[in-house]
């Protein structure tokens, strides 16, 4: 079992939560100009990284928080963790964070 | 001394070196490589042939299965896919003249809630629209043919019924193996052990080799059959692929008297059990959630995993692991295979078996030598193309199928 350095909550059992798949996949900015290879691509393709990988992780019997985290895909050691959001959350107005 | 040790034993194929040119070249030496070369040779007479493997043959996921053979998938392509890989199966032992311990002891997919009955019921009769044993079994015929299961309805998970399979079974995974090797390196194959393929010879849109750690080797076709590691050999060839790859468990017991006569298998709790022919009992786990190419997995898996079926099967709870493994699955997202031409012209790709490749082993090689062979896939994997992911016509075993093969 993995110890995950939740961003927020410190190191916990990898049973907390639940995983996210690659991170940083943007939703297309506007999916009707897509053909159906691009929205394909989007849907379905994503990064299967051997070595460091940026994914996506969401503690969910704790703070039920998503956050990124890059791992290493073969030793499964976390090398970084970050928030989702943390420029928003210094930039953005009232009423408009990140999980509105 | 040296003339009092026994003989070496007689070796089942001949350890190739590489030449600098083939017909065609197979990347990846497990069961799908070794089939798929085995039919190459046998049914299209293409016999100019190298199974390239990085490490040893039949090393990875062909080592690591738990070996259950079954064809009751829900959808109609999957259970003609599924089914003629069973009586293949059943062919097999014969054409390949040696007796890989095929045992149809039938296989029991159990219901534990009233969902679950529905899409069981639903998919027996599916099963038989599409000629595929099945029937549907209460608590107690279950018990009939299983009858150290726990019918008990004071359970978390009480059994509710089973869909049953009665030729579906198991089969010795390493022997199948060697089955294909020796037939395929008797029709003139190479297998050679210790081949890395590092890169991809283009001429533009087109594969003509591949480099290797051995070697640069001409090809006129290149199959990929790389299980787990299918993304980052495609990726050399500059081929994206809609696979994630993830870590899945298995372990086994010490060997015990005979006591488990069939295949018990369990999406809901997430355990499949049988008892291999010398005794041990082999339990298969899910897959670990996160991409991983460790070939290890948590341990609070098999902890899920034992706890589900110390419940299914009282007796069991005196048993001791003997050892847990892991392997590297390919999975996609319509939990289907892909048996496809690629956008690169001579390049094919055999991947996304996922959680249940061994027993496709049989009709992945025999559609996908005729795929090559005729640069055209066979009607049976038609639908397994890479463009169904463009195209939307997935072919959804999720519900069916993906949790547990």
């Amino acid at each position: 079992m993995m110890l995950i350095p939740c961003p927020h909550c410190g190191p916990r059992n990898e049973n907390e939560f639940t995983y996210g798949g690659q991170a940083q996949v943007a939703y297309p900015d506007d999916p009707h100009a897509l053909d159906d290879a691009a929205w394909a691509r989007y849907l379905f393709y994503r990064d299967n990284t051997k070595g460091l990988f940026a994914e996506r992780w969401m503690h969910a019997t704790g703070c039920g928080k998503w956050f990124d985290a890059v791992r290493h895909t073969t030793t499964y050691e976390f090398h970084e963790v970050r928030r989702v959001g943390r420029m928003l959350e210094t930039e953005s107005t009232p009423g408009k964070g990140p999980h509105t | 001394m040296a003339e009092q040790l026994p003989e070496h034993p007689e070796f089942l194929w001949e350890n190739s070196e590489p030449k600098s040119s083939y017909d065609v070249v197979i990347v990846g030496g497990g069961g799908h490589g070794l089939a798929t070369a085995y039919y190459l040779a046998a049914h299209h007479g293409i016999t100019n042939v190298a199974v390239l493997e990085r490490g040893w043959l039949a090393g990875g996921n062909m080592a690591r299965n738990t070996a259950i053979i079954r064809s009751n998938y829900l959808w109609d392509e999957s259970a003609h896919l599924y089914e003629r890989s069973l009586s293949m199966w059943e062919q097999l032992p014969e054409e390949l003249d040696y007796d890989f311990l095929f045992s149809q002891r039938g296989v029991l997919n159990l219901a534990h809630t009233l969902g679950d009955v529905r899409e069981s019921v639903r998919r027996v009769e599916a099963n038989r629209l599409n000629g595929v044993d099945a029937e549907w079994l209460t608590p107690e015929e279950v018990k009939e043919v299983c009858p150290i299961l726990n019918i008990g309805e004071d359970i978390r998970y009480p059994v509710m019924g089973a869909t049953y399979q009665p030729r579906a079974g198991i089969a010795k995974h390493d022997h199948v193996a060697w089955a294909l090797a020796r037939r395929a390196a008797e029709l003139g194959v190479d297998l050679i052990q210790n081949c890395e393929v590092t890169g991809f010879l283009k001429d533009g849109e087109r594969v003509v080799g591949v480099e290797t750690s051995r070697g640069r080797i001409h090809a006129g076709k290149v199959g990929l059959c790389a299980a787990g590691h299918s993304s980052m050999v495609a990726e050399l060839a500059g081929l994206p692929l809609p696979i994630q790859s993830h870590p899945l468990q298995a372990l086994v017991s010490e060997l015990f008297e005979p006591v488990h006569p069939t295949v018990v298998m369990s999406n809901h709790v997430h355990v499949y059990v049988s008892q291999a022919h010398k005794g041990e009992l082999v339990m298969g786990a899910g897959i670990d959630q996160y991409v991983g190419y460790g070939q290890r997995g948590a341990f609070h898996i098999i902890e899920e995993q034992m706890a589900a079926a110390v419940e299914l099967f009282p007796i069991f709870a005196r048993a001791h692991v003997l050892r847990t493994w892991g392997g590297v699955v390919d999975t996609t997202f319509d939990a289907s295979p892909i048996i496809s031409k690629t956008p690169i012209d001579q390049l094919y790709v055999n991947c996304g078996w996922g959680t249940g490749g061994f027993k496709g082993t049989p009709a992945a090689g025999y559609t996908f030598a005729h795929t090559i062979a005729h640069d055209e896939p066979h009607p049976l994997n038609a639908p397994f193309s890479l463009e169904r992911f463009e195209t939307g016509f997935l072919i959804d075993e999720h519900g069916a199928a993906a949790v547990a093969h």
